[in-house]
């Protein structure tokens, strides 16, 4: 591997890592308040939250242009930077991370945390005990986001800028080197997009088994 | 007094689930709670494990009102058996281990206490099994040892034996008489002959009311009230 692929490479997998644990530290609060507490438009807030997963990143992407450029946060200086491009994948999995560790979540035996209770845990515990037992589900969650952050186009594009050495990972890179006709880069590119995807998910896969 | 609810009223969904009903658990007691199903058993028996609160009325514990100030200190001293034993997706010694990691314990006394209680429902050599893959009996076995391991004060419960073999059953009640010795126990029970068994006192409860309370001897032998009669009989399920 060149050293120009193994710095995009690099790169993306710090982008999209650095997305996903953003998104993973103020998701699973979230999913845990969905799951466990009753509130008034439970249904419409879980509702939403699946209804974003199908978001198009280039309407984020877009969306986000806007909120950098010339909106609220234009004076943070996000735009074309990394820390923008992590921001907003993070905002892109959260609703995949919020919706599926939901559904793990409200899978486990209710009398889990009745359970933790009743053996004297706090309700912080009980709440770590419930996703103790909901972690396979939640991992997969993780996991799945990670992939969507790595894949998408939209917010790398419009928001990262395709920046040589600064900003330019795996998905932008294909797009520019397709339209240039170097198509045998491109298909070494996709190649290691596609086992970085893979090999994840097919460890993850078989860790969760018992 | 160990425990004692007042004018205990709750209500799920609008109906009344419990209505003004007042109990005393007294220390070092075996009590029974009988009634057909959806008489409110288990309803009764979270409250008193302080995991719901009441609609109105009020719990006292060692003659302290339970309120939102002290509900945690004293849930400490009261451990509950659901019927169907939830359990975590751990190995049986992670499982009876759980609680005790709340208590400020060395590695070697938890394990000894650990192993203690496994041994008490004769399952020592089941430690390191998945906790999920044991029989019903077992895992029910398992659920007293996770709660003996605290030492309670008050041991809840609630349908120990339901869908158990006789054997199973067998190993149970002859735990929960090895339990009195130390713990005021609390059985939520719809067989009768078992809370003659096993109790020092039986209540009768049925559609959320108290209907009657005594003796093995006065509330299942010689019953007078005719729905216990009926529910004794095996009419009244």
């Amino acid at each position: 591997m060149s050293k120009v692929l193994l710095d995009i490479t690099l790169r993306s997998l710090l982008i999209s890592g650095s997305a996903t644990l953003l998104a993973v530290l103020w998701s699973l609060p979230i999913a845990l308040t969905i799951s466990m507490r009753e509130f008034r438009g439970k249904r419409v807030v879980k509702s939403l939250f699946t209804a974003l997963i199908g978001m198009p990143t280039v309407a984020l992407g877009l969306i986000l242009f806007i909120f950098y450029s010339t909106g609220p946060l234009s004076p943070l200086h996000l735009l074309y930077t990394p820390t923008g491009m992590i921001i907003g994948q993070a905002i892109l999995i959260t609703p995949i991370i919020v919706s599926f560790v939901v559904s793990a979540l409200e899978s486990v035996d209710p009398e889990i945390k009745d359970l933790a209770r009743t053996l004297g845990a706090s309700e912080r515990q009980t709440s770590l005990a419930v996703l103790g037992e909901a972690k396979k589900g939640a991992t997969l969650a993780v996991v799945a986001a990670f992939n969507r952050a790595i894949s998408e186009l939209g917010i790398a594009m419009m928001v990262g800028g395709n920046i040589y050495g600064y900003t330019r990972v795996l998905t932008t890179t294909i797009t520019l080197e397709t339209a240039k006709g170097e198509i045998a880069l491109c298909l070494g590119l996709m190649a290691v997009l596609l086992i970085i995807v893979f090999s994840l998910t097919l460890v993850i896969n078989l860790l969760r088994r018992d | 007094m160990l425990e004692e609810l007042r004018s205990v009223y709750r209500e799920y969904d609008g109906r009344a689930a419990i209505r003004r009903l007042n109990l005393k658990v007294r220390r070092g007691q075996v009590l029974s709670i009988i009634g057909p199903n959806g008489a409110g058993k288990t309803t009764l028996l979270r409250m008193m494990a302080l995991l719901d609160k009441p609609t109105r009325g009020e719990i006292y514990y060692m003659g302290e009102r339970v309120d939102d100030s002290n509900v945690r200190t004293i849930r400490g001293k009261v451990t509950m058996v659901f019927q169907r034993a939830a359990n975590f997706n751990k190995t049986v010694h992670e499982n009876v281990a759980y609680g005790l990691g709340f208590k400020k314990m060395s590695k070697s006394e938890i394990e000894r206490n650990v192993m203690r209680a496994l041994g008490l429902v004769g399952m020592e050599k089941f430690a390191n099994r998945q906790a999920k893959k044991l029989s019903g009996g077992e895992q029910q076995r398992m659920a007293i040892a996770r709660a003996l391991v605290l030492e309670p004060e008050l041991l809840l419960l609630d349908e120990p034996t339901a869908n158990l073999d006789p054997k199973n059953v067998l190993a149970i009640e002859r735990i929960i008489k090895e339990i009195r010795k130390k713990s005021t126990v609390v059985i939520a029970t719809n067989n009768p002959f078992q809370a003659s068994r096993l109790s020092d006192r039986v209540v009768c409860l049925l559609n959320g009311s108290l209907i009657d309370e005594g003796t093995p001897r006065k509330i299942i032998d010689r019953p007078r009230d005719t729905r216990i009669k009926k529910f004794v009989r095996g009419e009244l399920v």
